[in-house]
């Protein structure tokens, strides 16, 4: 990048949804300053890019690429590795590029399931010869391909190198803006920029630091899912028996959700040090479940623990709802999967 | 992670393999180990060596701390609960802080549960790595010193609790000596005479039991129980509920008059073992200590219509003692340690139908006989069957009931021959026509001066039959047997099956712990086994500490045992304490958690989690904080804590990790890329 060169931005979707590229757009007029400050090297969904326009930049051309979804199929990584050559700051955009999101939940079960749901068994769904994705097929006018659907879905550090992170599901606007004031700051002042692999546009502490809800200690005896219960506006969700994950995740976001009366999902990651959220968050509410006391016997013990646990729907999608793929757990072990990705 | 502060920082990690003579070296390849250790990330020497824990062992280490300047130790020998502690010391001598050592138990954890020499070899590996990547990661520590409150709580009344309170108290220490019952005494003064010396039992207790009364180090609470235990060692906060006696203690005289006049009996199930009655206000028996008597409230005429009242008519001193009135009262005790001297409960006789007890008038618990042989108890010492006339001419005695029965207790209850030999002499002393017949398993007399009294009993003509009894029943076969108890058992020593009619049994029942030991266990936050009995630290060479620093443990509450037994345990606790007060500080490991104020978003989970009660909540900053001196360093609330704010010391994320993917080793992309 010459002196009176701008610097070049790019953003690019893999497996996600498309609310990341919404949250950035939702910065509003601030997106003008972004397109003064940037060039727009590479965004499919504002812009018309392909990729060999990509492939034609020298390595490096890039100077920030904002990157979100998880890697799912072999078009994913391909990309990604041809756009971590390309740039010079990689930027995993929100929590599917983090740790893996919703499309990560799918590494509790194989490839093979996901499939039959999506092509076969599906209510909606008229597939009488039970046709599901080749990654080739001939047709009369030759060989049609498409990229290869994983087993296993994938953060994108995974995959390649990253430099930061932004989470949340998708990001909030003003934690975009900060970050990319941040960048603009470095690139255009000489500001310095936080070391490589940190975690940006986000705090340090949980997202209760944030929730003005009522805390005291807690004592939970039986859960809720949220369409069960109107819940108390001033008092803790999880001492509701709603499960909020705010305790367990990474704040920056405002404590927008338990401040409306819906429990924390945990979209911002675990806190810093934290290796797999869904445990913690599974440890710290195992230690407030009331259920009977100490000179129980065991067995009773165990069966009124039990009968409170079941009331908790879906935990691995509950407690890993964000963080399967990052998690130390990554995927379930389904019919022989070797957990690396691979099908045995 | 690991990789980057290790090239960055790099430490230098001597291991130490230890043979432990052969308790190690026969079974895991020590030589072998120590060669691979070697060649392990950040280690600079690695050595095998016979015995670690010796001088020379410990010197090897000091010397290559000082020589080679390693900055970690590991040595893979056997427990920590053995040596940590010597290896630790031997590091500080040596310079180097203690924490930054770490043992690898290749002993308990390998060589003693395997044959498997290329397994236990390959396992001895794994520990050793996930040993040298943890130690990486040690932080120096600094130990914590903790006064010790000079004061003393003993638990129970028995011989061995009035030990304990004794020793200490003579030694110049307070001593709060809680016992449930209304009088001290425990099982002790229910007896008539002690074996193997005869010695009346009431004789030589109460001159003790006086002694606490009177003495001005200690503090008896009778009629009085535990009901929470806060603090650590050196700092216990008890609380002890003190029933009301409806007897005030200050004005009571213990004349006695009360109980005299008192027109309602009641069946005595606890001293007496349901042989007698007492008083519905009673005191359990003449020589109690204290002296003041207790209302019995369930069956007092007055607290159940209102009427009644001759205690109060006729009690002599003025103020009037008794107190119809009178409430439980809390009382908040600060101690600095804790002695355990709960005692035992006897097994139920009813729970072996075919013994007959209950259901067959003449058959009697060991209990029931130790009362009526005692001078002092419901018949005067005579001997005599359940209708309180006849004069058995023959008695049973039967061994083991409870005991060494896979369908009961399968351990030995250790007292019983012996008790069951007592048996026999009083009753050849009482009734000396009687025939006597014991029927027993195996005689245990090991002790001094047992087996002499065996001997005694031999001569005196008791008939011994080794054998289990089978049935003790009223099913007469032959005209001899009519009217008679038939002991069915087989002659192990003649090899027949015998029927033995008589007109007395005795059931010599086993000890077992109390009911409600495990509750009483999880109160003072210490161990019980499967058999309810209190775990000690260490079974032969630490038996009276247990896993829970500041309470100990004596008597029959740790495994059945006799008088001199428990005497003896009762003096070495009380020893065990006088040593920790006399030093007056004692340093504490300083294994801690504590809270990251910055990082804490004040959730709350762990507040109520924290069995020392250590952690409090700011509510101006909103944020928990662990206060250092309480913590225990349990880990509860690291576990707890869904930020992952709360660290414990020596028990790192990094730390354990490390550990983790050290044992790990051979797994990891390391091995497959070799």
């Amino acid at each position: 990048m010459t002196k009176n060169e701008k610097p070049k931005l790019a953003m690019y979707w893999s497996s996600s949804c498309g609310g990341c590229e919404v949250s950035v757009l939702n910065i509003h007029e601030k997106i003008l300053t972004v397109d003064e400050v940037f060039d727009i090297a590479f965004f499919p969904c504002i812009a018309d890019f392909k990729t060999k326009d990509v492939e034609a930049y020298p390595d490096g051309h890039i100077t920030v690429c904002l990157w979100n979804g998880a890697i799912r199929n072999s078009e994913n990584e391909e990309m990604a590795h041809l756009l971590r050559k390309k740039s010079t700051f990689m930027v995993a955009f929100g929590s599917c590029a983090y740790e893996g999101c919703i499309p990560a939940l799918s590494n509790l079960t194989s490839k093979e399931a996901t499939f039959n749901t999506v092509y076969k068994d599906n209510p909606t769904i008229d597939n009488p010869e039970g046709i599901i994705p080749l990654t080739s097929v001939q047709v009369p006018e030759g060989e049609l391909t498409i990229p290869e659907f994983y087993n296993t879905v994938k953060s994108l550090d995974q995959v390649v190198d990253v430099d930061y992170y932004l989470p949340g599901c998708p990001p909030e606007p003003e934690q975009i803006w900060a970050v990319l004031q941040v960048i603009v700051g470095a690139l255009l002042e000489g500001a310095p920029l936080p070391p490589k692999g940190s975690i940006v546009g986000a705090s340090n502490v949980a997202v209760c630091e944030g929730c003005e809800r009522e805390k005291s200690e807690k004592a939970i005896d039986r859960f809720y899912r949220p369409y069960e219960i109107v819940p108390e506006p001033d008092v803790c969700l999880l001492e509701q028996g709603l499960v909020c994950m705010g305790l367990a995740t990474r704040g920056g976001c405002g404590a927008l959700c338990p401040s409306v009366g819906i429990g924390c999902r945990g979209c911002y990651g675990p806190m810093p040090g934290v290796e797999d959220q869904g445990a913690k968050m599974l440890s710290a509410i195992a230690s407030v479940i009331s259920a009977g006391h100490e000179s129980m016997e065991e067995a009773e013990l165990e069966e009124r623990i039990q009968t409170v646990v079941d009331t908790i729907a879906d935990p691995a999608g509950t407690f890993y709802r964000f963080s399967m793929a990052h998690s130390l757990l990554q995927r379930a072990k389904v019919n022989g999967s070797n957990g690396k990705g691979e099908a045995a | 992670m690991t990789e980057k502060s290790n090239s960055e920082n790099k430490e230098r990690v001597g291991v130490y393999v230890c043979h432990c003579g052969t308790n190690i070296s026969k079974v895991v390849d020590v030589e072998e180990v120590a060669r691979w250790a070697g060649e392990q990330p950040n280690v600079e020497v690695a050595r095998d060596y016979k015995f670690m824990c010796s001088s020379l062992g410990q010197e090897l280490i000091e010397q290559d701390i000082k020589e080679k300047g390693l900055t970690r130790v590991v040595c893979a020998s056997c427990s920590p609960h053995m040596h940590e502690k010597t290896f630790r010391t031997a590091c500080e001598r040596a310079g180097l802080n203690p924490f930054l050592f770490e043992m690898t138990n290749i002993r308990e954890h390998d060589s003693w549960i395997t044959d498997d020499k290329v397994a236990a070899t390959a396992k001895a590996k794994s520990l050793v790595r996930g040993s040298i990547d943890r130690v990486i990661h040690h932080e120096p520590l600094e130990q914590i010193p903790v006064e010790i409150n000079p004061n003393t709580l003993v638990v129970g009344g028995g011989i061995a609790g009035i030990t304990s309170a004794l020793e200490l108290a003579d030694a110049g220490y307070h001593v709060y000596l809680v016992e449930r019952e209304p009088s001290i005494g425990g099982h002790m003064a229910q007896l008539d005479k002690t074996f193997p010396t005869l010695d009346c039992s009431a004789c030589i207790l109460t001159p003790k039991m006086v002694d606490v009364a009177q003495h001005d180090n200690i503090t008896l609470l009778t009629w009085s129980e535990v009901e929470k235990v806060d603090g650590y060692l050196g700092n216990f906060s008890v609380t002890v509920r003190k029933k009301a006696r409806y007897v005030n203690e200050e004005h009571c005289t213990g004349c006695g008059i009360c109980i005299e006049k008192c027109p309602f009996k009641e069946v005595d199930e606890v001293f007496e073992a349901g042989m007698g009655t007492r008083k519905v206000i009673y005191r359990p028996f003449p020589q109690a200590v204290p002296k003041y008597p207790v209302i019995d409230k369930e069956n007092c005429v007055y607290f159940k219509t209102g009427k009644c009242k001759a205690c109060e008519k006729f009690c002599p001193t003025e103020p009037n003692s008794i107190e119809f009135d009178q409430e439980d009262e809390i009382l908040q005790i600060d101690v600095g340690n804790i002695i355990l001297a709960t005692g035992y409960d006897l097994f139920d006789s009813k729970r072996i139908p075919q013994y007959g007890y209950g259901k067959l008038d003449n058959v009697f618990t060991g209990l029931e006989f130790e009362r009526m042989v005692n001078a002092a108890g419901p018949t005067d010492g005579k001997i005599v069957l359940r209708d309180k006339e006849s004069t058995p001419k023959s008695v049973g005695i039967v061994h083991c009931v409870g005991s060494r029965d896979e369908n009961y207790h399968k351990y030995c209850s250790k007292v019983c021959c012996m008790y069951s030999l007592k048996f026999a002499h009083l009753v050849h002393e009482r009734i000396p026509d009687a025939e006597i017949y014991d029927f027993y398993i195996d005689m245990r007399t090991p002790g001094k001066g047992y087996e002499e009294f065996y001997n005694r009993l031999l001569e005196e003509g008791t008939h011994f039959i080794r054998g289990k009894v089978a049935e003790v029943t009223d099913a007469a076969r032959i005209p001899e047997e009519e009217g008679k108890l038939i002991i069915q058992v087989e002659d192990t020593l003649i090899g027949k099956q015998r029927r033995i009619p008589v007109d007395m049994v005795i059931l010599s029942s086993a000890m077992e712990a109390r009911a409600g030991s495990k509750e009483v266990s999880q109160l003072f936050k210490m161990g019980c086994d499967f058999d309810g009995f209190f775990t000690e630290r260490h079974p032969k060479l630490d038996p009276v500490a247990t896993m829970t620093d500041g309470i100990l443990i004596a008597g029959a509450c740790q495994g059945p045992k006799d008088v001199p037994e428990s005497v003896s345990q009762g003096a070495a606790a009380a020893a065990r304490v006088a040593g920790l007060i006399s030093r007056g500080t004692v340093m504490m490991e300083p294994v801690r958690a504590s809270i990251d104020q910055e990082a804490c978003s004040g959730c709350k989970i762990c507040n109520n989690m924290c069995p020392f009660n250590a952690i409090i909540f700011h509510e101006d900053r909103k944020v928990s904080e662990v206060i250092t001196a309480l913590c225990q360093g349990c880990g509860t609330c690291v576990a707890a804590c869904p930020s992952g704010v709360i660290t414990g010391a020596h028990f790192t994320n990094d730390q354990l990790f490390a550990q983790i993917e050290g044992v790990l080793w051979d797994m990891s992309a390391e091995k497959a890329s070799a």
